[in-house]
């Protein structure tokens, strides 16, 4: 009767107990993010010094895949430059559509847990939620 | 005369999926979409403006469907059937055409707090334009109003009463009848969401002395695009139109127009007669069945499915413990599970639900929950489907990774 995986072990995890969910004080950009028609709402917390992320973390309420997708995000982009988490996005966004290469899925280490939404049109808003909001903050910056 | 509805239905037919999903739109039977089809083939031409055979033709049908609905409903005049495109555009005429030209600055308008966003969008959106208050009626945590709720919500300053029959979310039924006497005490009208009601129990518009009452076609097993407004004749002949244009007029002027008769007045531009005769062939179908026994097979997979889900930990039901206060309606949470996730589970076994806020946020903001996911029931749903349903809930929670 169970016939599809999505939801993996790896999801599951950063679902159930997501390293960067927590609040972070001395965050120098903060972003809300949402999904009007599911509810997904997250606060992205970044800490951004010379062009360089820092630290990072995530507050709010969303589905599994939301959260996951933020956490693992987060786990990427903490340490990297501005540039390197924005075309980390880009990568991600391509592997959502369904465009990426298998080399370039490669790159996207655990986030890859997630290239089935590809098949998944309306969880698809979910996935990009957490990298959507990483592209709003840092633009302005 | 019990049997396999089932049959009837083309799309259940070829469908595996257990479709849970009727309070959001209901399956068509064969004899619906016959019948538009039949209209497009045989009768198809603009209604009410030709003299040649199929013109006439066409209108008879689309006149014809609107005695239907007047009988559905127990309405006294047939011209007080007004046919729009759904719920959401009848109560939206309400709200442009006899709130604009009647609320005034202080005037409140109750509203339900279980209100679908389109019975309450349009009269915040009446509120803004006209200087008039929102009032909200709150209900007990099983989707009660209480007498004292109406009494007081309900006084001399009240314009206006906005309600559901039957709420989208706890499925439980309000009363209607107490409301709208207690509206007409303190001279308001009331104006009655019918969507969730009409396709699950019969309505009597003169025994509720409603004012106005919605609903729409798709979700009585009607064609999408087709909706009913009724309005009492007093009250709909002296409001202005909504739309104006083709269809809706007496003569026109340079300067001015003279608007046509009711029904006419509210039905702008070329109807959807096809709809409208599709309308009543749903109707007479489920004339055919009775609702004594579309309400005693809904009500017996409600129990079911409540029964089971109540033994299910960290899984819980919104609205009233009765089986017979959620008119087929059950939404539930699953702790530490989005509904997006459960819907998505269920989905994965072939199980159809809705997951969300319901178009209903103030509801699921008031009641603590935000989301929740429902499942809704018609009488064509089985016992195994909610067998289906149940076990999928059940297995929820282990496969987001809780443990056993």
């Amino acid at each position: 009767m169970e016939n599809r995986n999505f939801y993996n072990e790896i999801l599951t995890e950063h679902n159930m107990r997501p390293e960067f969910k927590h609040e972070l004080p001395d965050a120098n950009i903060v972003l809300e993010g949402k999904n009007p028609n599911c509810g997904d709402d997250i606060f992205l917390k970044l800490k951004v010094e010379d062009g360089v992320i820092t630290d990072g973390a995530f507050t709010g309420d969303g589905c599994a895949i939301s959260s996951a997708s933020a956490d693992i995000m987060l786990g990427m982009i903490i340490g990297k430059t501005k540039e390197e988490a924005l075309q980390l996005g880009e990568l991600f966004l391509k592997m959502i559509k369904g465009e990426a290469s298998d080399e370039e899925i490669d790159q996207l280490e655990e986030a890859s847990a997630l290239k089935d939404i590809a098949h998944m049109p309306a969880r698809v808003k979910c996935a990009v939620l957490g990298w959507h909001t990483l592209k709003e903050a840092l633009k302005d910056q | 005369m019990k049997r396999d509805y089932r049959e009837d239905f083309p799309l259940l037919m070829q469908n595996e999926t257990a479709y849970l999903d009727n309070a959001a739109t209901a399956q068509r039977p064969a004899c619906v979409l016959e019948r538009e089809k039949a209209f497009y083939e045989t009768e198809n031409a603009n209604p009410m403006r030709g003299f040649y055979p199929l013109s006439l033709a066409a209108t008879e049908s689309y006149e014809e469907a609107r005695k239907t609905v007047r009988d559905f409903l127990n309405a006294a005049h047939t011209e007080e059937i007004i046919f729009t495109r759904n719920t959401t555009e009848s109560l939206n005429l309400v709200a442009y055409s006899y709130g604009l030209a009647n609320l005034k600055p202080g005037d409140e308008i109750a509203v339900s707090i279980m209100e679908h966003h389109s019975n309450l969008l349009p009269w915040q959106m009446a509120a803004r334009m006209t200087g008039a208050k929102l009032h909200f009626l709150e209900c007990e945590q099983d989707g009660t109003l209480t007498e004292e709720t109406l009494t007081k919500g309900i006084h001399e300053g009240t314009k206006l009463v906005a309600a559901a029959q039957v709420s989208n979310v706890l499925g439980c039924q309000n009363p209607i009848e107490e409301i709208c006497r207690r509206a007409h005490e303190v001279g308001a009208v009331v104006v009655v969401d019918a969507a969730q009601s009409a396709p699950h129990m019969p309505i009597d518009v003169q025994k509720l002395d409603a004012d106005f009452l919605a609903f729409s076609g798709h979700k009585l097993l009607g064609p999408m695009g087709i909706g009913v407004l009724y309005g009492k004749r007093e009250l709909l002949d002296a409001m202005p139109p909504f739309l104006t244009g083709g269809e809706m007029i007496e003569s026109v002027t340079r300067e001015g127009a003279v608007f046509a008769e009711l029904p006419h007045k509210f039905e702008a531009g070329t109807v959807n007669a096809a709809g409208a005769a599709g309308l009543a062939a749903a109707i007479e179908y489920i004339q055919g069945i009775g609702f004594p026994e579309i309400m005693e097979k809904e009500e017996a997979l409600t129990r079911q499915a409540m029964e089971g889900i109540a033994k299910i930990p960290h899984v819980k039901i919104l609205g009233s413990e009765r089986p017979e206060n959620h008119t087929g309606i059950v939404a539930f949470t699953v702790e530490g599970v989005h509904p997006h996730d459960v819907s998505e589970i269920l989905s994965s076994d072939g199980i159809d639900v809705r997951a969300g806020h319901h178009c209903a946020q103030p509801l699921l903001a008031y009641l603590g929950d935000n989301v929740a996911t429902r499942a809704s029931f018609m009488f064509y749903n089985t016992p195994e489907e909610v067998e289906k349903l149940v076990d999928s809930i059940a297995s929820i929670r282990r496969r987001m990774g809780y443990g056993e």
